[in-house]
């Protein structure tokens, strides 16, 4: 039992902004009030916000572990977890290392996490990794946008049995919701192409097309009832003209909910590299115009950084462009994968842009409920850098300085410095917290109420934003106080969302001979055992009449 | 001048990045016997291996057979290091500065990813003089490496600047993927020279063999060498740069890359160069 007394409490869901009052806690969960035995925070001259959810992150599995394996020369200049009684040895750096990962979430103050991307194929992996990964609750989106037997049934009319195999999937990869990569795209990667218009045939099929899986998928995860909408990283991620493409990827959604990731490399004009522009102002007001959908902001910081994604042949294209280490998975029947470091430059103005458009869309979108905080760690920044994000958001006079050191050409591409709106707490609260727990269907995240789960994070009110949020007073998890004056007090495991969809148990011998034919692996060991997942819990889908 | 001789050669490599003159200049001889060094997963103190003369300054002397000594003088920027005996790997990596002298031979990862300053090897030096660590991007950025010696593999690994001498013949794989500067080999090398290289010059004063991917340009005896001949001077290091020696066949690669690297090989009057 605990009772945080004396602080500032801003829980958007409940309407609670900034006032001063008590927060109880009892049995890991919030309560209206506890007895006089129960130990008291002083949080006077604190902030009190919900724990921080991260809707799109990529910390374990296959992907961020081939960045690991790749990238030494990190390991060397981070600094290193050494072990302690409570704590286990781990490296930070731009692809941290499971536990490290746990600890620097938790000691940013953020206690859960989306994992955006995980392979059926490499489900197992993922899930012994999540387990590693202690303190945050996890959560993590099962990609099926390129899965060779959906695209057959999507080619063929069969949504009904498409709608099958999908529930099935899930629950053989005890995910909890379904990401769509590069729509078809990295299908047609293994031919060497790749799918950028949304009406294009997709290589490898008759008449399939990104824009007919998109709305699919879409449809099928509707009706199956999942907490979270489709997971949507949209086709020509990247590419400069891109934003029509976006455009008409969120047309085709018209009528389904859907979670559009990363927007920001969605969102670019022009024609190509040197006279891409940002046009986050059409993509912001489509998307403010239209409430079926959500995002992540998918911002960009400047600094030294490794791209992962499933997103295979634009990898390729960047390893191209940057000339340096690529990494390339083929995941069989699924998708695939491709690794490739980085570095943002703001004396690039293509990463100028890139950084620009990522505050923008923030900014632009009006409705902060609908678009949360991410870098798409560790694509556009490490998630360790969310701090330096809300001192900007927060601050227009920081943003000025930052763009005072970028060249004038690039300032001409953007629109940041039109942009005077500041973010208050309450709103930085809603796009770290409220927002994030609302968009997955956490209905016990990402808020304060009485019955919520107890994860707290206590800031020291400070003018240095970067400096406040970096370093929480107190964070609590569970109702345990798991960070306290700086330091990580206990590393309790977290629990691991997934989902059962309904599912007709004859879709197995439909499955059963497509996968003796086509993959590598027995059939029975392909699903995911739930005594795999640690601490995992059941959430319920809804599905529609 | 502080003065360290070896009492007795540890079991395991000892780890002392903590032997360099920017460490030691500032400290009071108790404070440097206290110093603490990695052996294997303990900790111990300097001197329990180390019998300590002299007054604490930028000149540093290490006597013995220090051929089990790691990261010595890591990351140094001032002063010199002289050591009477053999070193153990990755001396002077990354360094910005100073010099260091040594009268034996040296262990793998000499002068890796250096930045400025002078090693001198008198004798045999091992693989991966002046390279990258695995993953990084880019080798010794600057700086000068002789060896009097032999030379193991892969010396020069993506250098990007500097000058790396190596008196007797080297092994496999020199200035592999090297971006720029220079590696000299009085005496030739082994299998593929410049292999992935970009850019930068691999100059050899003997016949080497040759990868299919280097194309001849020409035959000359370009003006730097002058330059680079006066340079060497300095150390007793003679370098044919004259047209009444000969010539050197420049070579151009490597094209699997593709890159614009140079290999010069250095034909005698009266001599044929290439194997």
């Amino acid at each position: 039992m605990l009772r945080i007394t004396g602080g500032r409490v801003y829980d958007p869901a409940n309407g609670v902004d900034g006032q001063i009052r008590d927060v109880c806690i009892a049995d890991g969960r919030i309560a209206a009030a506890v007895g006089d035995g129960a130990r008291t925070l002083d949080a006077s001259g604190m902030v009190i916000f919900p724990g921080g959810v991260d809707v799109h992150t990529h910390v374990a599995g296959g992907a961020i572990n081939f960045a690991r394996a790749m990238t030494p020369e990190d390991h060397r200049r981070t600094v290193a977890f050494i072990r302690t009684q409570t704590q286990r040895s781990g490296l930070g750096g731009m692809a941290p290392t499971t536990f490290a990962t746990g600890y620097l979430y938790a000691g940013m103050g953020w206690t859960t996490l989306n994992e955006a991307a995980v392979p059926i194929l490499s489900a197992k992996h993922t899930h012994e990794e999540l387990r590693d990964v202690p303190i945050v609750d996890k959560s993590c989106c099962v990609l099926m946008a390129n899965n060779e037997i959906v695209l057959d049934l999507l080619e063929n009319g069969e949504l009904e049995r498409a709608k099958q195999v999908v529930a099935w999937q899930i629950w053989a990869s005890k995910a909890y919701g379904v990401k769509a990569v590069n729509p078809g795209g990295v299908a047609a990667w293994k031919w060497g192409k790749d799918a950028k218009q949304l009406s294009e045939t997709v290589e490898g099929y008759r008449k399939l097309t990104p824009g007919t899986i998109i709305t699919g998928l879409a449809q099928i995860i509707d009706e199956l009832g999942l907490p979270h909408p489709l997971h949507l990283h949209c086709n020509n991620l990247g590419a400069p003209g891109n934003y029509t493409t976006t455009l008409e990827s969120m047309k085709s959604l018209e009528g389904h909910r859907a979670h559009l990731a990363h927007l920001q490399y969605h969102a670019y004009g022009g024609d190509d590299w040197n006279t891409m522009r940002s046009e986050t102002e059409a993509i912001a007001d489509y998307f403010n115009a239209h409430s079926n959908l959500t995002a992540d902001a998918g911002a960009v910081l400047f600094g030294n950084t490794v791209t992962i994604t499933a997103d295979g042949p634009w990898q390729h294209l960047l390893y191209k462009l940057t000339g340096r280490k690529w990494g390339n998975l083929d995941v069989e029947n699924e998708t695939g994968c491709g690794i490739v470091p980085y570095t943002y430059r703001p004396s690039n103005i293509v990463n100028a842009v890139q950084w620009a458009s990522g505050l923008e869309l923030l900014l632009m979108i009006k409705d902060p409920w609908r678009v949360s905080l991410s870098t798409d760690h560790p694509n556009g920044a490490c998630f360790w850098r969310y701090p330096e994000i809300l001192q900007l958001l927060m601050s227009a006079d920081f943003r000025r300085d930052c763009m005072a050191k970028m060249s004038e050409e690039a300032k001409r591409r953007i629109r940041l410095p039109e942009l005077d709106r500041e973010y208050s707490l309450f709103e930085i609260a809603i796009i770290t917290s409220a927002g994030p727990a609302r968009a997955l269907g956490l209905s016990n995240k990402g808020h304060l109420g009485i019955g919520a789960d107890a994860d707290i994070a206590v800031y020291n009110q400070d003018q240095d934003i970067s400096r406040m949020f970096s370093h929480p007073r107190y964070v609590i998890k569970h109702g345990e106080i798991v960070i306290e004056e700086g330091e990580i007090r206990a590393t309790p495991l977290g629990r691991s969302y997934v989902i059962k969809p309904q599912y007709e148990s004859t879709i197995e011998e439909y499955l059963r001979p497509l996968f003796e034919d086509c993959y590598t692996m027995q059939f029975e060991n392909y699903p995911v055992e739930l005594e795999r997942v640690e601490h995992a819990e059941l959430r319920n889908c809804i599905p529609a009449e | 001048m502080l003065q360290l001789t070896l009492k007795q050669n540890p079991p395991v490599p000892l780890e002392a990045e903590l032997i360099s003159p920017d460490t030691l200049a500032r400290m009071s001889l108790d404070e440097i016997r206290a110093l603490p060094l990695q052996l294997g997963k303990h900790r111990r103190r300097l001197d329990e291996f180390f019998d300590i003369s002299g007054a604490p300054g930028l000149e540093l002397k290490l006597i013995g057979d220090l051929s089990r000594v790691k990261w010595l003088g890591r990351g140094m920027s001032q002063g010199r290091i002289e050591i009477v005996g053999n070193a153990g790997m990755h001396l002077g990596a990354r360094m910005k500065g100073g010099e260091i002298e040594v009268h034996g031979n040296t262990g793998d990862w000499l002068g890796a990813e250096m930045s400025q300053g002078t090693i001198r090897v008198r004798g045999d030096a091992g693989g991966q003089v002046g390279a990258a660590y695995r993953g990084s991007v880019s080798g010794m950025k600057n700086g000068t490496i002789i060896i009097d010696g032999t030379a193991g593999l892969e010396i020069g690994m993506r250098m990007r600047r500097g000058l790396i001498v190596v008196g007797k013949r080297v092994k496999d794989f020199a200035g592999l993927q090297m971006k720029g500067g220079t590696i000299l080999l009085r005496a030739g090398s082994e299998i593929r020279a410049g292999a992935w290289m970009v850019r930068g010059t691999i100059i050899s004063l003997a016949p080497l063999p040759l990868l299919p991917t280097f194309a001849t340009s020409c035959s000359h005896n370009p003006l730097f060498l002058r330059l680079l001949a006066r340079q060497l001077a300095d150390w007793d290091i003679a370098l044919p740069a004259l047209d009444d020696q000969g010539t050197y066949d420049c070579y151009s690669g490597d094209s699997s890359v593709p890159g614009k690297g140079e290999l010069l090989i250095w034909r005698p009057r009266n001599g044929s160069a290439v194997q």
